[in-house]
């Protein structure tokens, strides 16, 4: 299919996803009504450009896997368009869409289990070589998996090449799936949480090596993760997603740091952030995470949980679990509400007329305690308490 | 409530070493570690995988099975007194590696019980969690009455924040953090004085992690229990925890309290943990890590273990293993009094810090080394 090569430039989109919604039937024989499905991903929207990366955040549940699933053309999408290169990707079936995976590559979270363990290292990566036509010879074929290998800092390659899964460790193995897949010579990397399975110490060479390879490589990354932290320390652009809705997204140093929607505050409450609180910690004093309305921590009934996506509340599907949740929340999605510098959310607490001034504070403990909040409530013209 | 409880040592753990033996060679997975917990206290032990935080705390528990070899040291628990109880031996410590059978059956559960990592292998999947708990409390108290034990499974729901009607609820039926909370509920069902963690939150989101966090503490708080937390994400720690222990190919090499850790990290291996996760705040730096990968411990490096990595080594670091050893706190700092109460002064394995190997003192900024 799309082997059309253009010069990249920086700010060109190589992959484009528009309004991308997946859904999945249940099998479940219903006599009346309209069959039920899974709504996982509702209307996505993303640009990934080459050199740059985007992070996907949000917990278990939010639909993000499902967005990398479709990028990959592992799912096909209920309806939307993916576009390479401006070029609108319909195909079905395998065959016709080796040639999109040419350009898009997966890394998946597991490194456990996305590489066989009846097979070398060798067998890996001399795979994807024969199938994209890169190596004709045993000798081409050798010559480029000890490349690869020393692409992933994998030294001295000859090591590696004969070993099982089962003989190396989780960092080397999440690098044996990253030059799996870079032996397409992909120009779009899409990262499933390619870090959350391995040691913290570990995870910032994996994501060090990434880092380089967006870097000397101009590969366009989509770096999907539930970890702020670091999505800030290694993405330009930060996306966050609850229950299959985009709520905000921007730049990550803005989102991260000026967070607006509630989701996003929540997550960046929750992340261990020893800096926070200066020596007190959450144990001095015995911290439960405000954000979460304290009847349900009571109760205990899924206040961590994503609802479910087969009758997902409706509007924003974040309103039961949002302190702030107004009647127009359950009624309807908020619309994009622009906040410049790149920087937008989906929330009715930045009504138009307020999005200037509307919850000033920088820092979430703050609104968390009081002013904040209080502040933005009053600015808010539609705002009745609950 | 609190400085009531910690009133004494709970566990004391002198100088244990774990092997195992292995076709290929002995794997010293634990080394001569000794440490202490106090009533009510949370002590963290974090350490990369293959430090041998998992084995030192299953050799505590005695969970340990062959190849697995515990070749020295001791175990002691010192036992409190509780109402209601029968035991009359308060004060006197037990040696639990000289337990027999039976009395070790009466002291894991009653005394020590344990949260493992993944809370869907830990539970029976063809038993609700109610039928699970009340087996615990009629295996371990037989008079007890069947609504006797429904009541006690109901009530320790409630304190784990379930539902009581997910009594009769199928593991495969609650979200990973319910099934969590399940565990810890079981973990609680005898009223333990020290609970293990290992790694109980690794597999959950932040926002559930951070729920379960919550939950541990005040528990801890309202029931009094001591626990071991194991986890390799340090950030957690320093949240949590009251004193931490870093492991490093099997040993202890650096000690103390959470503040002290956060605020003058001594161990060029602490500095690397501490510089290894991307903060949320504050300027965005790029992070170098810790060079290298941790030892295979068939063969561990002499002298430090962690020689190979460090980029401040002197030549005794290839000889001479380093004692962990208390260090004087900073002079500018007065040690907390927690430290000072519960006698945790910080302690190091380090070279640099012994004045007759390293007369000069340890270098100004060891952090330069893992930022750019």
């Amino acid at each position: 299919m799309s082997t059309k090569i253009t010069t990249s430039t920086t700010e060109e989109p190589i992959l484009e996803a528009v309004h991308l919604k997946k859904d999945f039937p249940l099998r479940k024989v219903k006599l009346f009504g309209a069959a039920e499905a899974v709504h996982a991903v509702e209307d996505v929207t993303l640009v990934l450009r080459s050199g740059h990366a985007t992070a996907l955040v949000g917990e278990s549940g939010s639909g993000k896997t499902t967005v990398a699933r479709l990028l990959a053309r592992l799912y096909a999408p209920t309806s939307g368009t993916i576009r390479y290169r401006e070029e609108v990707i319909k195909a079905r079936g395998e065959r016709a869409l080796q040639g999109y995976r040419r350009h898009v590559q997966i890394v998946f979270q597991d490194p456990f289990s996305s590489l066989n363990p009846m097979h070398t290292v060798r067998h890996h990566l001399s795979r994807p070589l024969r199938i994209y036509g890169h190596a004709h010879t045993a000798s081409e074929e050798m010559q480029l998996i000890t490349s690869l290998l020393e692409r992933v800092n994998l030294t001295p390659a000859e090591q590696f090449i004969p070993k099982f899964p089962h003989q190396l460790s989780g960092g080397q193995r999440q690098r044996i799936a990253i030059a799996r897949a870079l032996a397409a010579r992909p120009s779009v990397l899409l990262a499933d949480e390619p870090v959350s399975m391995l040691d913290v110490s570990i995870r910032l060479d994996i994501l060090n090596l990434l880092t380089r390879l967006k870097e000397e490589e101009q590969l366009a990354l989509l770096y999907i993760t539930h970890d702020l932290a670091s999505a800030r320390y290694f993405a330009e652009e930060t996306l966050v997603m609850y229950a299959g809705q985009m709520v905000e997204g921007g730049p990550s140093e803005e989102v991260i740091q000026q967070a607006k929607h509630p989701y996003t505050q929540l997550l960046l409450s929750s992340a261990p952030d020893p800096d926070r609180f200066g020596s007190s910690g959450l144990q001095g004093n015995h911290k439960v995470a405000p954000w979460i309305p304290a009847k349900q921590v009571v109760s205990g009934n899924g206040s961590g949980d994503v609802p479910s996506l087969i009758k997902p509340p409706g509007g924003c599907r974040f309103h039961p679990r949002c302190p702030y949740a107004m009647p127009v929340c359950q009624q309807q999605f908020p619309p994009r509400r622009e906040l410049g510098r790149g920087h937008w959310v989906h929330c009715f607490l930045y009504g138009g007329a307020h999005k200037t001034d509307a919850k000033p504070s920088t820092d979430v403990t703050d609104l968390q305690g009081q002013g904040g909040l209080e502040q933005s409530r009053s600015l808010n013209s539609r705002e009745s308490i609950q | 409530m609190i400085t009531e409880i910690r009133t004494g040592t709970l566990l004391e753990v002198k100088h244990i070493s774990v092997d195992y033996g292995s076709s290929k060679g002995i794997v010293h997975a634990v080394n001569d570690v000794s440490f202490a917990i106090e009533q009510g206290q949370i002590f963290g032990l974090a350490g990369e995988s293959g430090s041998g935080k998992s084995t030192l705390v299953y050799a505590i528990a005695r969970l340990l099975q062959p190849p697995a070899v515990i070749t020295q040291g001791q175990v002691l628990y010192y036992p409190t007194t509780r109402a209601g109880s029968e035991s009359s031996q308060a004060g006197e410590a037990v040696d639990v590696l000289a337990l027999n059978p039976a009395q070790l059956r009466a002291f894991r559960w009653r005394e020590l019980s344990i949260v493992f990592q993944s809370a869907m292998n830990a539970l029976n999947p063809v038993l609700a969690i109610g039928t699970q708990i009340i087996d615990v409390l009629r295996a371990h108290d037989p008079c007890m009455t069947r609504n006797e034990a429904r009541s006690r499974a109901l009530e320790l729901l409630q304190l784990v924040g379930i539902t009581p009607d997910r009594l009769h609820s199928y593991p495969h039926e609650l979200s990973g953090g319910m099934r969590q909370r399940a565990i810890i509920a079981i973990a609680l069902a005898l009223n333990s004085k020290l609970i293990i963690m290992d790694e109980p939150t690794t597999a959950l989101d932040v926002v559930v992690q951070r729920d379960i966090l919550a939950q541990i503490l005040r528990l801890r708080n309202d029931l009094g229990f001591s626990v071991i937390f194991i986890t390799h994400d340090l950030s957690l720690l320093l949240e949590i925890a009251d004193t931490i222990a870093i492991m490093y190919a099997g040993r202890i090499v650096e000690m103390g309290t959470r503040e002290e850790l956060l605020r003058a990290p001594r161990h060029p291996y602490t500095y690397g943990l501490l510089h290894s996760f991307p903060k949320l705040h504050g300027p965005s730096r790029s992070l170098r890590g810790i060079p290298g990968s941790p030892p295979d411990l068939r063969s561990i490096p002499s002298g430090c273990a962690f020689h190979p990595r460090c980029s401040f080594t002197l030549p005794a670091c290839h000889t001479v293993v380093p004692a962990l050893l208390p260090v004087a706190s900073e002079k500018s700092k007065a040690p907390s009094l927690e430290a000072l109460s519960s006698g945790h002064g910080p302690c190091v394995a380090c070279h640099l810090y012994t004045t007759e190997l390293n007369p000069g003192g340890p270098p100004e900024r060891l952090e330069s080394e893992y930022v750019n």
